[in-house]
């Protein structure tokens, strides 16, 4: 059984990488030439941003990268505690490592360093243990877009042991207080708009009543009732089902009336965590009370600008 | 205990349900398979019809040429349908996106495979069976010599085997999610090759008969003739059994240590999450 007064989720030093593969030598060229003509700031920022990136060195520990390979650290010695029936919200920028993140915690991915435990019991070794307590929605409502909400329900709920006749039931309700068309519920998913599927992969996760919530991005392309609703869905599980829950988000209004807590990832690292009133504190007043969007852009601003941009960018053209 | 296995079998039951819904929404898939399947047996059978001709002989037995190639055909029929139900598990997974979605739910992979192989065998079984009622409405076969129960017994301890290549298989699209699919097309040609599934494998160059010698489908295929085609081959169609449950003891055991490494190392490198 689960101790009382152990915390829903232990994340320890976290870190996970991937070999992806590295620039092709020609765009290396092209780009060191650039940065040796760049006089401008940004030239320096490329190659701060390539830290995140580590082409081999093993002076930090990092492993070696394969030939024609780079090595990314998506998720960078990542430490927190979320305490039992509480909303911890994960918010940064995208490619920050918030769904790698969410990965390590559903099981889906090992991570390369530290350890996680869910109530007590580690994702690795007691995986089996641990699914049983958790469930995730992530932004791509992934499904058999042939099948019927009805079939695809019935089935991802089989497979965490609930009955055919239990989960027919539930997921009907769960459903119309999503505010899913009734007669939705028989046709092919392939039919029903990104918002609706995404509706029919919250029921899902809610049908198994998790203990452990993993949300990445659940609200992503619902229209704003269906957000409440979802909200809504959300508070109910903690305070009716005891659930614990974390959250992604982009919608910085969601998470500061949802979440107790906030961690903000920017580069793999957590750069703050605390309440929402205590992220908006450490923000700068520009005039106005502080809201977590500007603690957001403060805190990750220098994504505003992506590499992309910085290769593309002539700093001639702009300048004349 | 009963509540822990009533929850495993539901977790079977769940693939085995998705398995015939996707079927059943899938059906003009399904027709039009179903239709190029008899076509195709139908053509391979025709050959045997058309032995004398082709080769101006009139001493031929057509009858006994046409079975042997029926066997061939519907043999081949329902042991690729279950290579390929097992091998293409994670294909679907993969082009559908909910790979990783299976991959987190409590099930054990026995239980996941279990399922899969319920579903493959009932599919196959059907899908050979209606083929063989059409493509032998064609010719005037005689069977009242056939020792059907034994045939029954050798397609079912050779589908095991089966079952355990197609879930070594099945790796490959664990491990390559672009290419692995097609990578499964490779092995089971390989045993379309080698397995005398139209021909004796004595006529293959001698490599090719050692590596007969490894393939289910030979043994299965043996027995099959053996007991439906009596005086064609020497042993007694019982003795096909031994090495088909030898290698689908090896085989189904195999295939699950090597799926679950498979597993461990597309959770190190983070190769669920394409979806290929």
């Amino acid at each position: 059984m689960i101790g009382t007064d152990t915390p829903a989720l232990v994340v320890e030093n976290i870190v996970k990488r991937f070999n992806v593969a590295s620039e092709p030598w020609w765009r290396k060229l092209t780009r060191s030439k650039n940065e040796t003509n760049g006089t401008n700031g940004l030239s320096r920022n490329v190659g701060q941003e390539n830290g995140h990136n580590q082409n081999g060195g093993t002076n930090n520990g990092t492993p070696r990268a394969k030939r024609g390979k780079q090595i990314v650290t998506a998720v960078d010695h990542v430490s927190f505690e979320v305490e039992r029936r509480e909303i911890f919200g994960v918010l940064g920028p995208n490619g920050s490592g918030k769904s790698t993140l969410i990965r390590v915690l559903s099981t889906l991915l090992l991570p390369d360093e530290g350890t996680v435990t869910v109530f007590g019991l580690d994702v690795d070794k007691q995986s089996m243990q641990v699914k049983r307590l958790i469930n995730r929605v992530s932004v791509d409502a992934a499904f058999f877009k042939k099948l019927s909400p009805k079939e695809n329900l019935l089935y991802g709920a089989r497979l965490y042991g609930v009955s055919g006749a239990e989960a027919n039931i539930k997921a009907q309700e769960i459903l119309k207080r999503l505010g899913l068309r009734e007669n939705s519920y028989t046709e092919p998913m392939e039919e029903m708009s990104r918002g609706m599927q995404q509706k029919v992969a919250i029921a899902r996760a809610f049908l198994t009543q998790p203990i452990l919530l993993l949300l990445d991005e659940p609200t992503t392309g619902l229209d704003p009732r269906s957000k409440l609703e979802v909200q809504s869905f959300v508070r109910e599980l903690r305070d009716v089902h005891d659930a614990t829950i974390l959250i992604t988000t982009h919608d910085m209004y969601e998470a500061d009336v949802l979440c107790d807590r906030i961690a903000i990832l920017d580069d793999g690292k957590i750069v703050a965590l605390g309440t929402p009133a205590e992220l908006k504190q450490r923000a700068n007043r520009n005039g106005h009370e502080p809201t977590l969007e500007d603690v957001f852009m403060q805190l990750t601003g220098k994504e505003l600008v992506e590499k992309e941009d910085l290769s593309d960018f002539e700093p001639d053209k702009v300048l004349s | 205990m009963i509540q822990s296995i009533r929850l495993e079998m539901r977790q079977s039951y769940a693939f085995v349900a998705r398995n015939f819904n996707l079927v059943k929404r899938y059906w003009g898939w399904e027709v039009v398979w179903l239709a190029y399947s008899i076509a195709n047996s139908l053509s391979v059978t025709f050959i045997g019809a058309g032995a004398g001709e082709i080769t101006g002989e009139t001493q031929i037995d057509t009858d006994f040429l046409i079975t042997y190639l029926l066997i061939g055909t519907l043999v081949w029929r329902f042991l690729a349908s279950i290579f390929n139900n097992i091998s293409e598990m994670i294909a679907w997974e993969r082009w559908e996106g909910t790979i990783e979605y299976t991959f987190m739910a409590p099930v054990r992979r026995i239980n996941q495979m279990l399922g899969q192989t319920i579903f493959a065998i009932v599919y196959s079984f059907l899908f050979t069976v209606i083929i063989g009622v059409v493509v032998a409405a064609f010719f005037d076969l005689d069977f009242s010599d056939a020792d059907l129960v034994s045939a029954t017994m050798i397609l079912l301890v050779g589908s095991v085997s089966f079952v355990g290549i197609g879930v070594v298989a099945s790796i490959l699209p664990l491990l390559y999610p672009e290419r692995g699919a097609q990578m499964t097309n490779i092995v089971q040609a390989f045993f379309l090759l080698v397995s005398g599934i139209y021909y004796p494998i004595s006529v293959l160059p001698k490599w090719l008969q050692y590596l007969a010698k490894i393939s289910p489908a030979t043994y299965v295929l043996e027995g099959m003739r053996a007991a439906l085609l009596p005086g064609t081959v020497d042993a007694a169609p019982t003795s096909f059994v031994w090495p088909l449950l030898l290698m689908g003891l090896i085989m189904l055991p195999l295939g699950m240590y090597l799926f679950q490494r498979a597993e461990r190392y597309t959770k190190r490198t983070g190769k669920l999450k394409r979806n290929g």
